[in-house]
């Protein structure tokens, strides 16, 4: 890699860069702070080729990079992420457990049998819909679920990063899933899907 | 809280502790209950593998977004 043209290199970066961006979004829910962690992701990256002479996959490596800017661009934003839901989102989330519940703790309607989709789960179809429903969630949940399931950090991590005590954490985990379950649940289990 | 069995779970409280442990190590009574529950109930087994889903399918994504498939 290092005895290639410098420009390629930096046009090959820049190719990734709608990619990052997607990701970017999703996890932050800020355009200006996803903005900012991929251009510093892409800086960074070219700032240190020889970095990833070594490496097969530049896409990879980028999305290495950018998840560590998107880490400190969470934590410096901490205070402001850390905020709990609003009161709508909360009385919304307890719709979802009317729905779901009849008032003596039973199902209202058993869950659905999703079969066994390990095969279609990986299509370029179901992670749109995964990433719609995601990005449906409200932002701090989004945010914190992502945290999760992205970035791979344990709760403990969680709550150190952002100074959440690990209760709300629970709290806001458990209504993320619950309602990724659902939409899932509307708009691609239920539905018809096309071969 | 209602007073309950420690044991005897509904399946709103089954649920819930299916969806914690995607999250955070439960306590072993917790742990104990939700066995008896699963064993018993017709419906939250259901919901059990559903979550299995969520977590192969995040898996897969986590894969597809960094690059690796």
């Amino acid at each position: 890699m290092l005895t290639t043209h410098p420009d390629a290199f930096e046009q090959q970066i820049a190719s990734h860069r709608d990619y990052l961006l997607r990701f970017a979004r999703l996890q932050l829910r800020n355009d200006t702070w996803a903005e900012d962690a991929v251009s510093e992701t892409l800086l960074a990256a070219l700032a240190r080729p020889q970095a990833f002479a070594q490496r097969s996959q530049l896409k990879t490596w980028l999305v290495g990079i950018l998840k560590h800017k998107v880490i400190d661009a969470l934590r410096q934003q901490g205070r402001e992420i850390s905020l709990s839901s609003s009161d709508e989102d909360a009385s919304a989330d307890d719709l979802l457990d009317q729905a779901l519940f009849a008032p003596d703790g039973h199902f209202a309607e058993p869950p659905a049998d999703w079969g066994n989709p390990e095969q279609e789960l990986g299509s370029r179809q179901f992670f749109a819909v995964l990433e719609a429903c995601t990005s449906k969630l409200p932002a701090a949940q989004g945010r914190l679920f992502l945290m999760r399931e992205w970035l791979e950090l344990s709760s403990d991590e969680i709550c150190k990063e952002l100074a959440l005590t690990p209760t709300n954490l629970y709290v806001q985990l458990h209504r993320a899933r619950q309602r990724l379950r659902e939409c899932l649940d509307l708009n691609w289990f239920a539905s018809p899907k096309a071969p | 809280m209602k007073p309950t069995y420690p044991l005897k779970l509904s399946c709103k409280d089954a649920a819930a502790l299916m969806l914690a442990r995607e999250d955070r190590a439960l306590p072993l009574a917790n742990r104990a209950a939700l066995r008896l529950h699963l064993a018993i109930c017709a419906a939250c087994p259901r919901f059990e593998r559903q979550l299995l889903t969520m977590r192969n399918a995040m898996k897969q994504w986590r894969g597809y977004v960094d690059g690796e498939s």
